[in-house]
């Protein structure tokens, strides 16, 4: 039995996504082995993150400011909103570098069984950033799950009224996918999102 | 997803079969390792002996919660037992393989294990270790309501397609979704509408797939009649009534139509009034056209595993593989005729088949052919192999 506060360490770690308990008694242990070179500033950066990080106020984005430094950033169109469920959506795209406009993170899916309803995803936030702006585009980027369809029909009702361009990303063929490896489903979405060529 | 089966292949069928079988701490089994012969497998011994258990056992290797529909911890050895534990070696047209499957210590929880590694993929586990079983539960199956006979449909549903228990959970979560919402007074048109579309999309591929299944069963069973009577399949319902004569995008429009002018309804009576999950299996008997439910409770019994030797025979036609059987007290109701008739259907199917009952003298038809294990209190006694059976 280790010593209460290293139980307290172990019990916490072990809340952390992707860590049961025995991964979590090798992380407490690897931070105890290495208290200058690991554990002081994993705290440092902790302290930093809990004192400054906030949830962006126009987009729903984790950041040091708000609003976020995407929302912030003249260069992004405001035009384009990408709506995702997750701030690590936004992450990945962001590390594609393809998308230049701002974000809209709902912060799940809509689920009654669960509580998670509009509120919860600040729809009302989304819906009054787009009536402001009557050239707007909204992509919906949400995930190919039955609960992620089903928010994204929700949202795209909501949208309706308001005018506003609204789309979703394709189905397809994943870059270097070979096609005989794809699944029926993507097949076929593929088939029905085809383009012209040239 | 439902859709199309998969075309039949004049593939050689191969048969799926456990060749070794370890349990621990399951029931009141509390330790176990059998070697598997050849042929059918006859579980002999009074009440209460262990003989369901064992099959039960077997079951649990299938996805599901076996054949008994226990939760994990209800499968742990009283008094002191556990955790549970199934291990089998099993031989089928994807090779040689051992899956394992057992309550996590100390959780509510199973662990799968495919070749020693954990396996989360539930249409994986599916497509590898398919039964079909008959219990004594299941006597009353043609009088019970319909909640009974679509759930023996979706089991059959999910050994010829892997995805259908995935695709009905889905549906059921949808349905209670929608459920909490209009119970709490939430009448969001928008998230209903939603809501609705989803189960409408997922709904009719359910009743696509079953609607299919019951379509190639029907011809099966006409095209090859085994020593077992014949049955003739309908499903009734209103999704399937649409899905007749209209394509399936036009279907789902109109069951989420259905729906969302049922909302007030719904919100009373805490369901929903259209749906596949509405829809009933009906049987008839193929010889005399008599509903099943009306017929004797031997001809029901040999009505129902009839069904499932055909739906093997269907399965061996389509994927290249039968299913093992796992066929409990199954001869209580018959008469000798019918159980020469059985056995005659066994032999002509080739499937792995286990069989339980009180008295030996049932399977007196598979006499000098089956492995007979005699058992009482969770432990084999006597052991009596066919003279050709290889150890």
């Amino acid at each position: 039995m280790a010593a209460a506060p290293i139980e307290e360490l172990v019990r916490l770690l072990a809340k952390l996504p992707g860590l049961g308990p025995r991964s979590a008694r090798r992380a407490a242990l690897a931070l105890l082995r290495r208290p200058d070179t690991l554990l002081a500033p994993l705290l440092a950066a902790l302290e930093v993150c809990a004192r400054n990080v906030r949830r962006c106020s126009v987009c729903g984005n984790l950041d040091t400011t708000d609003p976020c430094a995407i929302c912030a950033d003249p260069d992004r169109d405001p035009d384009l909103v990408l709506v995702v469920e997750q701030v690590e959506d936004l992450w990945a795209m962001e590390r594609a570098g393809a998308f230049r406009g701002r974000y809209h993170v709902l912060g799940g899916t809509l689920s009654a069984l669960d509580a998670v309803g509009p509120e919860e995803l600040g729809v009302e936030r989304l819906l009054r950033r787009v009536a402001e702006r009557p050239r707007i585009e909204v992509v919906l980027a949400l995930s190919a799950t039955v609960a992620g369809q089903t928010t994204a029909h929700y949202l795209a009702e909501r949208l309706k009224p308001t005018g506003a361009r609204i789309t979703r990303l394709g189905y397809g063929l994943p870059v270097g996918g070979e096609l005989n490896y794809l699944d029926e489903g993507t097949l076929a979405a593929a088939l029905a999102g085809r383009r012209p060529v040239g | 997803m439902g859709q199309a089966l998969p075309e039949i292949r004049p593939a050689p069928v191969a048969a799926l079969a456990v060749e070794r079988l370890r349990l621990r701490d399951l029931r009141n089994w509390a330790r176990l390792d059998l070697a598997v012969p050849a042929g059918p497998v006859v579980l002999v011994g009074p009440n209460g002996a262990g003989k369901t258990n064992l099959l039960e056992a077997l079951s649990l290797l299938a996805p599901g919660r076996g054949l008994r529909r226990a939760a994990p911890s209800e499968l742990d050895r009283r008094p002191d037992g556990g955790p549970w534990a199934v291990a089998a070696r099993l031989a089928g047209r994807h090779g040689v393989f051992e899956m394992a499957v057992g309550r996590e210590p100390g959780a509510e929880r199973r662990t799968v294990l495919l070749d020693g590694r954990p396996l989360k993929d539930r249409g994986r586990r599916a497509e590898l270790v398919a039964m079909l079983w008959s219990t004594p539960a299941q006597d009353r199956l043609f009088q019970e309501g319909p909640a009974e006979r679509r759930r023996f449909l979706d089991r059959l549903t999910l050994t010829l397609d892997p995805d259908h228990a995935a695709q009905v959970a889905t549906y059921e979560r949808l349905l209670r979704d929608r459920a909490v919402l209009l119970r709490d007074g939430r009448r969001d048109p928008a998230w209903l509408a939603a809501l609705e579309a989803r189960i409408a999309a997922v709904g009719v591929a359910v009743a696509a797939a079953r609607r299919q299944l019951v379509a190639a069963l029907t011809e099966a069973g006409a095209a090859e009649p085994g020593p077992m009577p014949g049955v003739r399949l309908a499903l009734e319902g209103e999704v399937e009534r649409w899905l007749e004569d209209e394509p399936a995008a036009r279907v789902e429009e109109r069951l989420a139509a259905a729906l969302a002018a049922s909302r007030e309804l719904d919100a009373v009576s805490g369901g929903a009034a259209h749906g596949p999950h509405r829809s009933d299996l009906l049987v008839r008997d193929a010889a005399s056209g008599e509903p099943a439910a009306a017929c004797s409770t031997g001809r029901q019994k040999a009505l129902l595993v009839g069904l499932l030797l055909t739906h093997a025979r269907l399965r061996g036609a389509l994927l290249g593989e039968l299913p093992i059987l796992l066929l409990d007290e199954v001869t209580a109701h018959m008469d000798v005729r019918r159980r020469a008739a059985l056995a005659r259907a066994l032999e002509e199917l080739g499937a792995q088949a286990w069989l339980s009952g009180t008295d030996r003298g049932l399977f007196a038809a598979l006499d000098g052919r089956a492995t007979f294990l005699e058992i009482d209190n969770g432990t084999i006694v006597g052991d009596e192999r066919p003279s050709h059976a290889a150890r």
